[in-house]
């Protein structure tokens, strides 16, 4: 199977799954964007993902995304070390126009990976995980399940959680301003002109993301989601 | 007349394959600035010589840019501190007095070290082998008007075969990757009339030898496109997986 062992298709692998998170993304901000205009209008966002048929599959499907994208990023990590030899240079000087980000994808994926189980454990083990083991016979709290709008405001009232998240936010920032260029560039879609208008497209659409998601945060770390 | 420069010469020495390398320091005086860096080489090496000692090894042919022959990773970059220029290019008045130069072989299990400053380039001629050539009967030569080719086209193709097949980006990239050889090689034939037809097969056979060899897998940092002596884009990578990913898909 060539998206296995070829160099090219294991990139199509990452290129792909990474993609389709910044999609996700995309979507999980503009959601979350909803709770700064309306809590009942989000708090029915999150019933409306709760623990429902769809709702189940796509979370699996999503799970399956990130799992592929680390498994195959260790995957790569680890044949592009032995493909360096075992000798290291004793100077190297960083070429100009190379991104930071784009030599240090791996130490900032494992830094999303990390916001991701603590986001996890604020959010989803309070949410969708209850709401699960209540349907298969649990007896478990599920009076707070679908009540979004009160799990912000107890995680972002905690100064270290929002700053958590903020760092969080800012390593999946040079994560994605890599990411997304680099994604096109290896689906092939890519020439001399389109690769600064995908770069400065990237940008822009990573930063969009990045602020969404920052500006909830902060709005509810910072007047408690009270203020208007 | 450029001023002569005295600075300490840090440089790899290792006296085979399987030998375990270390780092010699020779103190280098006055050398005049207009000496190219091969040239100042020869110098130490004559001195080593008369003193009883092994000369320093390093690769090196034509001196004057086109060979690919010469490597050298000097003070952190793959053919030293110029851009667009092989280290045969570089001259000593681009260092200062006092300098420590530090100069190390291309580090990458695709070239393993022979000796020295030399490694064994020869995965990058069997890359070509595997498929980096027009298989056609070439028969007498056609007009030159007979195959119209847009002006971009051939620039573009001409800027992919400049690559002088020196090992610079795979010395370069932090993952070992030789896909900018490999896609301007693809590139500089695939963009013809002549060498689009095999351009499927091309690309297959030539990253599949690239794989086996074992260099890396392209992350897109684009360190081997800023250190190329020959400027080649980054963008013949993006053909290059156009070219594959299309080839597989129709498979």
């Amino acid at each position: 199977m060539w998206l296995s062992n070829s160099s090219i298709g294991r990139k199509v692998v990452m290129s792909v799954t990474g993609l389709a998170l910044i999609l996700f993304l995309t979507f999980h901000m503009a959601m979350n964007l909803v709770a700064i205009f309306s809590a009942d209008a989000y708090n029915m966002i999150c019933e409306f993902l709760g623990a429902n048929w769809y709702a189940l599959v796509a979370t699996a499907g999503l799970g399956a995304l990130v799992v592929i994208h680390i498994i195959y990023a260790f995957w790569l990590t680890m044949q592009n070390r032995a493909a360096r030899g075992s000798e290291r240079y004793a100077v190297s000087a960083k070429p100009k126009g190379v991104e930071w980000a784009s030599q240090n994808m791996l130490v900032l994926g494992i830094i999303v990976l990390l916001g991701l189980a603590l986001h996890l454990f604020n959010f989803w083990a309070k949410m969708q995980l209850p709401e699960v083991l209540h349907m298969l016979g649990m007896h478990v709290d599920t009076a707070n399940v679908t009540n979004g709008v009160y799990h912000i405001q107890n995680t972002f009232s905690c100064p270290v959680y929002s700053i958590l998240y903020l760092v969080w936010l800012a390593a999946l920032w040079f994560h994605l301003t890599h990411g997304f260029w680099s994604a096109l560039h290896t689906l092939g879609w890519n020439n001399k002109i389109w690769f600064e208008r995908w770069r400065m497209i990237g940008n822009i659409y990573s930063t969009i993301v990045v602020l969404g998601f920052a500006v909830v945060v902060l709005y509810y770390w910072l007047c408690g989601g009270s203020c208007c | 007349m450029d001023k002569n420069i005295s600075f300490t010469l840090k440089v790899w020495r290792q006296r085979g394959p399987k030998e375990k390398g270390h780092f010699q320091t020779i103190p280098v005086k006055d050398m005049p600035g207009d000496t190219s860096f091969l040239e100042m080489l020869d110098i130490v090496n004559e001195e080593l010589i008369n003193k009883g000692e092994e000369p320093i090894v390093f690769d090196h042919d034509c001196r004057e840019g086109i060979c690919g022959m010469c490597s050298l990773y000097i003070n952190g970059h793959p053919h030293g501190p110029a851009t667009g220029a092989t280290t045969c290019q570089i001259y000593i008045r681009r260092f200062n007095d006092g300098d420590v130069v530090t100069v190390e072989p291309w580090r990458s299990a695709g070239f393993p070290v022979i000796r020295d400053l030399m490694v064994d380039r020869g995965a990058y001629d069997k890359i070509m082998q595997a498929g980096g050539y027009v298989s056609v009967n070439t028969g007498g030569i056609p007009d030159a008007n007979a195959i119209p080719i847009p002006k971009p086209v051939a620039d573009e193709a001409m800027d992919a075969a400049a690559c002088i097949g020196c090992g610079a980006c795979v010395a370069a990239c932090k993952n070992g990757s030789a896909m900018l050889f490999v896609s301007a090689k693809v590139s500089q034939l695939a963009l013809l009339p002549q060498g689009k037809v095999e351009a499927a097969r091309r690309a297959k056979a030539m990253l599949a030898k690239m794989d086996e060899l074992g260099f890396g897998n392209c992350t897109n940092t684009r360190a081997c496109e800023a250190e190329c002596p020959k400027c080649i884009s980054i963008s013949n990578i993006a053909r290059l997986n156009r070219e594959f990913i299309s080839a597989k898909l129709k498979d």
